[in-house]
């Protein structure tokens, strides 16, 4: 495969047309192995294009998108690459468990992950509820436990904590950070300023131009404010008097 | 493609099935319905024995359209398809999954709509029972690949519904019911010669009234069978792992 110190994610010069407008103009950045890595920026700045262009399942216009040392898509990263879509991407008709059961056979996980997930995403009261009856919250839980079946070395999460409450937040990030201490590579697309703190790194995305690419102190500390949401504010002002 | 994956898929939808009482019971019992309705109608055991077959490949193929092209939809709005592309599975695991169990729902349908037929309805076979079986369960797997095709070319399930009637009507009106099909005008004739249920009709029309299956029965099958990889090929082209 490929040795710890390249970076998991490498993008170069990746731009993107949808519906004929260009949503990505050429953005390049790098992901290290083994820490959280937050995709920040306001709706409609190009988070999930973004992502889904790194999952392989982005038609894209131009540039390089390399994932675990293989071309973003490649058959070879299908199982090592978890991903939850913004909407929740599961079956409504079925049960919890029957969704994830499903998703295991698929991805080849073994038996004892629906189980494993269902703990590590505080559903397993839920499981044989079924999915049109789960409420928000409960179903973006579901579907980002299906990204968390088999052993992903790279998880893409799409707004994974949108309408939880700050308990269900703090307990999700902890996994994140859990999985990162475990050497997973972990990708977070957030609106959430607050949850930028989280994260090791901070991609800042806006018009579909990469603002930043640094580290929550090493923004603070170029913006000169200790708040991210403040310290985003700045960046945009400092784009536009450029 | 990938055996096991193509079996969870199949059992992922008999899952969903299971779960939704209202559809299973109205795909098994509704031809069964309109096959005693139609009985009634004809009053007149050989006019009933004329259309039984022709219903029996009908019902088949549109209940199966329907409901695979509104669950293809239901997967790509969803995002369980985005999902699905970004993992292992192949095109062809999740065409196959959807033949298999919507194949399973024909056999349901087909097998209860024949029981009442021979039985309380008294329709009399002239050769055995598994040709008419063979036909109905051709027609369902038709029905699920054009239903899979077709529902590529939707944006909502307002126009998933629409392609009914588009694929369904001139089918029966050029298949041979109405008219017979070398009493049509050439061109007519032209178009009925290339459309499946063309074939679908005069298979099953054959396997009522003939004790013994000859070449056009079997001519007829592999045309059905073709028809059907045909489809299942496009419809897997139409399932592509990235989308703008």
């Amino acid at each position: 495969m490929m040795s710890l110190s390249q970076p998991a994610i490498s993008v170069r010069d990746l731009r993107v047309t949808r519906g004929g407008r260009e949503v990505l103009h050429g953005v390049s950045f790098e992901v290290p192995r083994g820490q959280i890595t937050g995709v920040l920026g306001p709706s409609g700045c190009g988070k999930t294009t973004l992502i889904r262009a790194i999952v392989g399942v982005q038609v894209v216009a131009g540039g390089e998108v390399t994932v675990l040392g293989e071309p973003a898509g490649s058959p070879a990263l299908r199982r090592s690459v978890g991903y939850s879509t913004q909407n929740p991407a599961i079956y409504r008709d079925l049960s919890v468990q029957e969704n994830l059961r499903y998703f295991a056979a698929v991805l080849g996980a073994p038996a004892g992950d629906v189980d494993r997930v269902l703990a590590e995403v505080g559903l397993t009261g839920q499981r044989r509820q079924l999915g049109g009856t789960l409420s928000g919250g409960q179903l973006s839980r579901a579907s980002l436990a299906v990204s968390l079946l088999g052993s992903p070395q790279l998880l893409l999460l799409d707004e994974p904590t949108v309408g939880l409450d700050p308990v269900l937040r703090k307990e999700l990030w902890t996994l994140f950070q859990g999985l990162a201490d475990r050497g997973v590579t972990v990708v977070v697309s957030s609106h959430v300023m607050d949850e930028a703190g989280r994260c090791q790194r901070l991609l800042v995305l806006r018009d579909g131009d990469l603002l930043a690419d640094d580290s929550p102190q090493v923004l603070r500390d170029r913006t000169g404010t200790a708040d991210l949401e403040e310290a985003f504010l700045r960046l945009i002002e400092e784009r536009q008097a450029a | 493609m990938n055996a096991t994956i193509t079996l969870a898929t199949a059992r992922r939808i008999m899952n969903q099935l299971r779960n939704d009482h209202r559809t299973v019971a109205l795909m098994v019992l509704v031809p069964t319905l309109v096959i005693v309705l139609l009985y009634y109608v004809m009053d007149n055991q050989r006019a009933f024995a004329a259309w039984a077959p022709v219903l029996l490949c009908v019902f088949p193929f549109l209940v199966m359209f329907l409901v695979t092209s509104i669950a293809t939809l239901r997967e790509r709005t969803s995002g369980t398809l985005e999902r699905l592309m970004a993992s292992p599975l192949g095109q062809l695991d999740l065409l196959l999954g959807y033949g298999l169990a919507f194949g399973f729902m024909a056999c349901l349908q087909v097998g209860v709509a024949l029981a009442v037929s021979l039985t309380w309805l008294d329709l009399e076979l002239a050769g055995s029972l598994w040709p008419l079986v063979l036909v109905a369960l051709l027609n369902a797997l038709l029905g699920t690949a054009m239903g899979l095709l077709c529902s590529a070319f939707a944006r909502s399930e307002f126009q998933a519904v629409q392609f009914m009637p588009l694929v369904m009507f001139p089918q029966l009106l050029l298949g041979g019911i109405l008219v017979p099909r070398d009493q049509m005008a050439t061109v007519l004739e032209w178009i009925s010669n290339v459309l499946p249920m063309s074939y679908a009709i005069e298979a099953m029309k054959l396997a009522a009234v003939s004790a013994e299956l000859g070449g056009d029965f079997w001519r007829d099958v592999a045309v059905v069978s073709g028809s059907i990889l045909l489809a299942l090929g496009l419809g897997a082209a139409t399932l592509r792992r990235r989308t703008p």
